[in-house]
């Protein structure tokens, strides 16, 4: 089982400043969990922006083609009533539908996607550093342990409540 | 107020990290109180008398119910309309109230969220049963057939109902979701290893750790799902009232209809939001997170758009008058003055009258106060259907096909069931969930915490009385001067 060194810390502008003082020293960083979201982390961190809402326009953008697609097909080729004469391509009336499919595509799919790349799936067992990362406490996990020893001091210099090494 | 840097504390009792993760997690892994199950046992059994009352429609049928030739649907619509109205407020104070970054929403979101999906389950039973052989409804999808491959109708907006609803009903539950999987990850992580309750929040929480990417993408999704439901909230209910709005109907062939609907939605769904969600702080000890600042801004809110539906009803009237129709006059002189005045003036009261209390600030701060007020705006919308579906109809084209329409005893008893099923689902979801979005109040707490907003807004004060505010409290003085 890997072992990491883990380092707690309860505050998020100390945390802020701790990965920054991480990445300035050149010790990689294997991940860090918070119990909430704290801004500013994920530059901190240098993440890639999440593309997930790009797809969700695409999403979005195939629920408007099936919408109308699917309505043009049935409403007009497939089976044209004569409703005392009405048009059997009344485009108005397409509006809503094809509007509730766009919304239904975009938000279904991108949460599909998201459960996806972030690998969440029921019964998938969480790895978790230490209990408190769900709770009040901010983790920051060294995994390669040739890292240790400077870590152990950054951790000591920037203000973590508790290091120590856990095989998960 | 609300946005200055330096304001009032939304969560007050000196909260720490953890303790918002003990107040939260202690009513789910603790014992539930004796009180907990009489009251689920008795919404369960009134949910139970809805569902007899349901199958008992279905074996003998439509027939059991009060409606006539004249006054086709009625209390089911009515019933419909309200249900999907309640749930409105959720969605508004979610992503609505998100988009404008509103940090007050935070408290309540979860639950008000959750009364959407609930509401909106009660609703969804009220155009099934109608139908009368509810085992056909699939036959409202778009699916080949057998009937010479006979298509649905895309002209009407009962079909575009059942796409909307489903869209709401798929779009809230995700959003929901979403920000239920970080707080069922913190329940999984306090409850005891090995225990039945540690296997079943490690399966509902997928597997959640909250690392930073996690984060990162939680955040976006949020947004976009935010961003995805403000428009469909208000297409919604749009929809709904299309329902009666492209009908040829006097009282209901108004262009009005769709903001009137939505505003009303509001109104009432914030009723409901406050009703129980002042209960929800009394029983399971949320004072600290759901203040009276909170109860104070919901309490404006539903002045705001009670007024909104007020200046409909007074417009809806203008235009009756000074279209020159003679049918639309009669409709709405008889809604006021006709056989069914009664359910129009308890409309107007309820809805208009009443919430006007909420101009003055001590009211608004008192909760059980504001409490009473939610019930009577629950009421009115509730009448403000009824109001709009039966005295459209009972007086329709043929003077010799005037009838009376009131509801048999099947109507009250389903009516009354659903009732039963939506707070027996608050009442699971209370006991078994996190009834406030504790990720997301961690979040605000060094910005909104009384120790940390707290001390400052105190510091300014106290300076303030002695005439003297030092630089660094500036930000504080400028918030506090209106500007002119």
């Amino acid at each position: 089982m890997p072992k990491y060194l883990i380092g707690l810390y309860d505050d998020e502008d100390k945390l802020l400043a701790a990965v920054e003082t991480f990445r300035k020293e050149h010790v990689p960083i294997h991940e860090v969990c918070t119990p909430f979201p704290v801004h500013g982390l994920d530059h901190a961190l240098h993440l890639k922006k999440s593309r997930l809402p790009d797809a969700a326009f695409v999403y979005g953008a195939l629920g408007t083609l099936t919408a109308l697609s699917m309505q043009i097909y049935m409403y007009t080729i497939d089976w044209p009533v004569n409703i005392g004469g009405k048009s059997n391509l009344p485009f108005p009336s397409f509006i809503p539908i094809t509007f509730e499919l766009t919304v239904l595509f975009a938000g279904v799919l991108m949460f599909l996607s998201y459960l996806f790349v972030n690998r969440l799936y029921p019964g998938r067992k969480a790895l978790i550093y230490d209990p408190r990362q769900t709770d009040d406490a901010m983790v920051i996990a060294i995994s390669d342990e040739r890292a240790w020893d400077t870590a152990r001091s950054l951790f000591q210099k920037t203000g973590a409540i508790e290091a120590k090494i856990v095989e998960r | 107020m609300f946005e200055s840097p330096i304001r009032e504390p939304l969560i007050t009792g000196r909260k720490t990290y953890r303790k918002i993760t003990d107040d939260l997690v202690a009513p789910i892994l603790g014992p539930a109180s004796w009180k907990w199950y009489v009251t689920t046992a008795f919404t369960a059994g009134v949910m139970f008398a809805g569902f007899g009352a349901i199958a008992y429609t279905l074996w003998v049928g439509i027939g059991t119910w009060g409606l006539n030739k004249t006054v086709g649907w009625a209390f089911d619509i009515t019933n419909f309309v309200f249900w999907i109205g309640i749930g409105h407020a959720g969605t508004l104070i979610s992503a609505i109230l998100l988009l404008f970054r509103q940090r007050w929403r935070m408290a309540i979101n979860r639950a008000a969220e959750a009364m959407t999906i609930f509401a909106v389950i009660c609703a969804g039973l009220f155009p099934i049963i109608h139908m009368g052989r509810p085992w056909l409804a699939f036959w409202f999808l778009p699916l080949p057939n057998t009937h010479g491959s006979l298509w649905v109708n895309f002209n009407s907006p009962l079909l575009w109902d059942v796409f909307a609803i489903s869209t709401y009903f798929t779009i809230s539950l995700l959003f929901w979701y979403t920000g239920l999987i970080p707080d069922l990850a913190m329940v999984r992580d306090r409850a005891k290893p090995g225990s039945f309750a540690h296997a079943v929040y490690s399966l509902l929480s997928f597997g959640w750790t909250g690392s930073a990417k996690q984060w990162q993408r939680f955040e976006a999704v949020s947004l976009v799902l935010a961003g995805l439901s403000t428009p469909l909230v208000l297409s919604v209910h749009s929809i709904v009232s299309f329902d009666f709005a492209t009908s040829i109907l006097p009282g209901w062939h108004t262009t009005i209809f769709p903001p009137y609907f939505v505003a009303g939605a509001i109104f009432s769904g914030f009723g409901m939001v406050l009703t129980l969600m002042i209960i929800t702080r009394e029983v399971l000890d949320l004072k600290d997170y759901i203040t009276l600042e909170h109860i104070d801004a919901m309490a404006k809110v539903t002045l705001a758009t009670g007024m909104m539906v007020g200046f409909a009803y007074a417009t809806e009237f203008f235009i009756a008058w000074y279209s020159g129709s003679y049918w639309e006059r009669y409709i709405f002189l008889n809604r006021a003055f006709g056989p069914y005045w009664w359910s129009y003036w308890a409309m107007v009261s309820c809805n208009l009258f009443i919430p006007q209390v909420f101009w003055f600030k001590k009211l608004r701060r008192s909760p059980w106060f504001v409490f009473i007020i939610s019930i009577f705006v629950n009421i009115g919308m509730w009448f403000e259907r009824f109001v709009i579906i039966v005295t459209s109809l009972h007086r329709d084209f043929l003077a010799s096909s005037w009838r009376m329409y009131a509801p048999t005893w099947v109507e009250v008893t389903i009516f009354v069931g659903t009732f039963g099923l939506f707070l027996t689902l608050y009442l699971l979801f209370a006991r078994y969930l996190p009834v406030i979005a504790a990720a997301e109040t961690k979040s605000i707490l060094k910005t909104s915490g009384d120790q940390y907003a707290g001390l400052a807004w105190e510091a300014y004060q106290a300076q303030k009385r002695q005439g003297s505010v030092s630089p660094a409290l500036q930000p504080a003085m400028d918030a506090d001067t209106p500007k002119s």
